[in-house]
């Protein structure tokens, strides 16, 4: 189906995986908006929203697995997944420099993911069409 | 005409919900935006002055909240009802803020391109 009217959108995600459903069905809302043509410029993780981007989210063999199918959707439509920096790092979600940074052995952010500053929902509130919200 | 509307629904400690939407709140206004903000729900708690989070090793909202004029945000709203419901009343609150009624809660929703609802 072809929209005659297609948007920019960015959506913003607050639940974490398994514990909420705001990343399952803001995954449902995304694959619709893509359906009809719309774009999506980016998925930004806050309050508990950032355990999304772990690298070692394990599920069961039996349930997806959240973190990857937003990396398998991103990098097929050309979406930004940004993760706020200071909600991730309090949480122990690291990258490789913010482990640098604190003098950690280890680092958990999943490929594809970047951490950054809350700017970026304001730019994304500011900048797209629509920002919708997910788990709040 | 403000840009920016943060609600706060969530008390000041108990969770991090009320810190991170003040945090954003701060952002939106370091990026320019006008940011207004309304408390309502648990969220007029966040306004109570003679709080002491640090007995339960917390930071809380207050810091934050007294830093407000500095990112020019003064329009502070906080609903009428959500305080009677709570037997609160305005002059138990730290903070200015004006009174909003539920027919005003629609205004002021519409009045703001971009809503932020913690």
């Amino acid at each position: 189906m072809k929209s005659c009217n297609e948007m920019n959108y960015s959506i913003a995600i607050y639940g974490g995986p398994y514990s909420d459903q705001a990343s399952l069905s803001a995954l449902h809302f995304a694959r619709a908006l893509l359906k009809r043509e719309h774009r999506i410029q980016r998925v930004f993780f806050y309050h508990d929203g950032v355990y999304n981007s772990s690298a070692l989210v394990t599920p069961p063999q039996d349930e997806i697995n959240v973190p990857t199918q937003w990396q398998t959707l991103a990098s097929e439509h050309g979406i930004e997944l940004v993760v706020c920096i200071a909600a991730a790092v309090r949480r122990g979600l690291l990258d490789e420099k913010e482990a640098k940074r604190y003098s950690k052995s280890s680092y958990n952010l999943a490929e594809g993911y970047t951490l950054s500053g809350l700017g970026q929902l304001i730019d994304a509130s500011i900048n797209c069409d629509k920002l919708i919200t997910f788990g709040a | 005409m403000s840009e920016l509307l943060i609600i706060f629904r969530k008390p000041p400690i108990g969770t991090s919900w009320a810190r991170e939407a003040i945090d954003l709140a701060l952002v939106g206004a370091a990026f320019g935006q006008q940011a207004t903000l309304l408390f309502m729900g648990d969220g007029v708690y966040q306004l109570l002055s003679n709080q002491q989070p640090d007995q339960v090793e917390q930071k809380g909202t207050q810091a934050m909240m007294k830093a407000l004029p500095m990112y020019d945000i003064d329009q502070v709203f906080v609903c009428e009802k959500s305080l009677s419901e709570r037997g609160l009343r305005a002059n138990l609150l730290d903070f200015e803020c004006q009174s909003i009624s539920q027919a005003s809660l629609q205004k002021l929703l519409n009045s703001h391109r971009q809503v932020f609802n913690f």
